[in-house]
């Protein structure tokens, strides 16, 4: 028998059984469309965080206390503010150095309210990190020197407090401490839930009076070019562990961020694909079962198909050929309900989603491998009937 | 086809000291025990026999659904012995068309489909398939009804759809398993008829195992079997009441053959040609069992040492020693 007979032969037998074809399928379908759903939701997760990592600025070296792992809790910052002119010494310009400290916050004005990210950083921040303002002015050194009480606001900051006005020049409170906005940031978008817009920055002197600390949190430097990101990293935690002994400073950069959250998240996604494949692995039990039913049924037809003259393996592809139709049908099924699902989770819920190229074929060649993997028993057991008794049975 | 022709006869199908025996809660059953018959090209053969006398079973062995557990089957000069299931397959696909009792047709298919199915097996194409399983309905008088399912087909029509099925692939021999049984005897009939005119008009074997003494009567030669045995096989004048029949003289040089020596063509001569016999007169009558007992109807199961004397062990050769 011809393959493509085979495939006729199956496209009808499914055909006669439309309800009990659709019901077997569904387990595949829910497999193959689950997979696709929550690959798309971790490659979603996965592109999101790499935009926003790569969203800080190109070419930073983030100076940060302890050893760097994902995991641990920061060890407390021993570094203090004119740790920014050392570092500002050994990458050669203060332009390219900024140092964070930063705390969640209520920020106010009038009746509205917004618990905002409230950066205390220094007046080159915006330089290292690229951000543009919509309107007014940034922070200037003298704000820091005087820990001016100046606020530049993040998009949604300044929309939800000032919704109908210009905020330049208005007050609000942070933490009941009122401050006068110089400025508006331009709106960066959303990062994996996490946006730069909700942010606001305000003089670091300032920050850790409101604070009540004397430490920074981090010192951001930018390098000239990626070259020099190696020996900037190199040289700035040797000169800060010299001049505090016995800490642990470490260099994080973009691509070690990007590296150490591409793994989690695809070991994530990983997860995520297996859990599914569960499913589908059942939707394949189903076939097998209901095969097994189809060929007991269909005895006397198998028995006849000898008699005319198939031959086992006629009869075994025949078989193999309708399962392997039953969970490919399904899985093509299943890919359009995932897309289709995937489109609906990023456009109406907050998780990103990403449909990568390799997940539907993927999913499909899977459901095809569990159409042979569960229809070998039934169209083995087919084939092997004897068919003088196949022919007797009623 | 020539008649009365000097050559050795061509067998459809040749069974040589065929047992086949069924282990059945622990006990072997024997349900052949040592036959041998030959069946010629052409030749329009009735198997009859109580129920358990072994001829579903013999029927299965011609038709290459089933192994001897010993013997030796010939079909179309083939041995099938030898054959593994895939060469089975090929040879019942090519060889014999099948006709059932409840005629096995798919239900979800249509007549045309239906008769085309065993040359899916063959690796012909649609269309071809298609064109022929046409050619064969129109030959058992259906070419009207080609696209109707087997529920819209009356029981004659059905039997006959699978008589077309059987024939489409232009097989030696066509094997049917009670093909009336299932019928009124109106429809019986008709199913009959179409078996008998495409022996007749195409020269293929037609082997027929039937209860039914009129349906046997109609056949050539008539076989009967019990326990597992042969123990008669005649040649008989057709019992036929419609006139048309004019077969007589044509096919018996064929059939007078000894079914153990069968493969000795001289074997059968004296009951050639010439004969008018009336009707339902038996012409010639074999026993399988050669020198014990040569009344028409032995009684061969029961007897002792049934093993050597119906079986080819001892081919009837004249002043061979017992």
């Amino acid at each position: 028998m011809k393959p493509w007979e085979a495939l006729r032969l199956a496209a009808d037998a499914l055909r006669a059984n439309r309800l009990r074809s659709l019901l077997t399928m569904v387990g595949v379908i829910i497999g193959v469309a689950a997979v696709v759903v929550l690959v798309a939701i971790g490659g979603g997760a996965k592109a999101e965080v790499e935009n926003e990592v790569e969203g800080l600025g190109s070419n930073i070296v983030f100076i940060v206390p302890g050893k760097f792992q994902f995991g641990t809790t920061p060890s407390l910052s021993p570094l203090r503010l004119s740790d920014v002119q050392v570092a500002a010494r050994i990458a050669g310009s203060t332009q390219d150095v900024t140092a964070v400290v930063d705390s969640g916050e209520n920020v106010t004005a009038g009746q509205n309210s917004f618990f905002a990210t409230v950066q205390g950083v220094t007046q080159n921040f915006d330089v290292v990190f690229n951000r543009p303002l919509a309107e007014g002015s940034y922070l200037t050194s003298a704000d820091v020197t005087t820990s001016a009480r100046v606020v530049v606001l993040g998009a949604n900051v300044a929309s939800t407090l000032f919704p109908n006005e210009d905020p330049v020049g208005r007050t609000t409170a942070i933490d009941g401490v009122s401050f006068r906005v110089v400025g508006v940031a331009q709106a960066q978008g959303s990062a994996f839930g996490v946006t730069q817009d909700s942010n606001v920055d305000i003089p670091i002197t300032e920050a850790q009076l409101l604070f009540g600390i004397n430490t920074v949190q981090s010192i951001e430097v930018k390098a000239q070019n990626p070259d020099q990101i190696g020996a900037l990293s190199t040289d700035l935690v040797s000169a800060l562990q010299s001049e505090y002994t016995g800490v642990q400073f470490s260099a994080v950069t973009q691509s070690q961020i990007l590296g150490t959250i591409g793994k989690i998240l695809s070991l994530l996604t990983l997860v995520l694909a297996a859990i599914a494949g569960i499913s589908l692995l059942v939707g394949g039990v189903g076939v097998s079962n209901i095969m097994l039913v189809g060929v007991r049924e269909r005895t006397r037809e198998i028995g006849l198909r000898k008699a005319l003259g198939a031959r086992q393996r006629d009869v075994v592809l025949q078989f193999l050929v309708e399962a392997v139709t039953l969970t490919a049908v399904g899985g093509v099924i299943g890919i359009g309900l995932g897309v289709g699902t995937s489109a609906a989770v990023g456009a109406f819920s907050p998780l990103p989603t990403n449909i990568a190229w390799w997940s539907p074929a993927l999913a499909f060649g899977v459901s095809v491998f569990v159409g042979v993997l569960f229809g070998v028993v039934p169209a083995r057991r087919a084939g092997r009937l004897d068919p003088v008794a196949a022919l007797r049975t009623d | 086809m020539s008649t009365d022709t000097q050559a050795p006869p061509t067998y459809a199908i040749e069974a040589v000291d065929v047992r086949r025996s069924y282990a059945m809660d622990g006990m072997q059953v024997e349900a052949l025990r040592g036959i041998t018959l030959g069946i010629a090209e052409g030749e329009y053969v009735a198997v009859t026999g109580p129920s358990g006398s072994g001829k579903s079973t013999l029927m299965h062995l011609l038709g290459a659904l089933d192994r001897p557990s010993s013997g030796r089957l010939l079909i179309g000069g083939q041995d099938t012995t030898s054959l593994d299931d895939a060469g089975l397959a090929r040879v019942r696909g090519s060889e014999i068309g099948f006709v059932f009792q409840s005629f096995q047709l798919l239900a979800r298919t249509d007549a045309q489909d239906n008769v085309a199915l065993p040359l899916v097996y063959r690796g012909v194409g649609r269309t071809e398939r298609r064109q022929r399983a046409v050619a064969a309905l129109e030959a058992v008088g259906l070419g009207h009804r080609l696209s109707h399912r087997p529920t819209q087909l009356s029981g004659g029509e059905q039997q006959r759809v699978a008589i077309a099925r059987a024939l489409v692939g232009e097989p030696r021999l066509v094997l049917a398993d009670e093909p009336t049984g299932n019928l009124d005897s109106a429809n019986g009939h008709e199913v009959l008829n179409v078996l008998e005119q495409l022996n007749r008009e195409r020269g293929v074997a037609v082997v027929l195992v039937t209860h039914d003494a009129d349906v046997a009567a109609r056949a050539n030669r008539l076989i009967r079997m019990r326990d597992g045995l042969v123990v008669a096989d005649e040649i008989q004048r057709r019992q036929e009441s419609r006139g048309e029949q004019e077969v007589q003289g044509r096919r018996t040089p064929q059939l007078a053959r000894t079914p153990q020596g069968g493969r000795t063509p001289q074997g059968g001569r004296e009951t050639d040609g010439g004969q008018e016999a009336q009707h339902g007169q038996v012409l010639a009558i074999r026993s399988p069992a050669p020198s014990p007992s040569p009344s028409p109807s032995p009684t061969p199961s029961r007897s002792p040492a049934p093993t050597p004397s119906p079986s080819s062990d001892v081919p009837d050769i004249p002043g061979q020693p017992r």
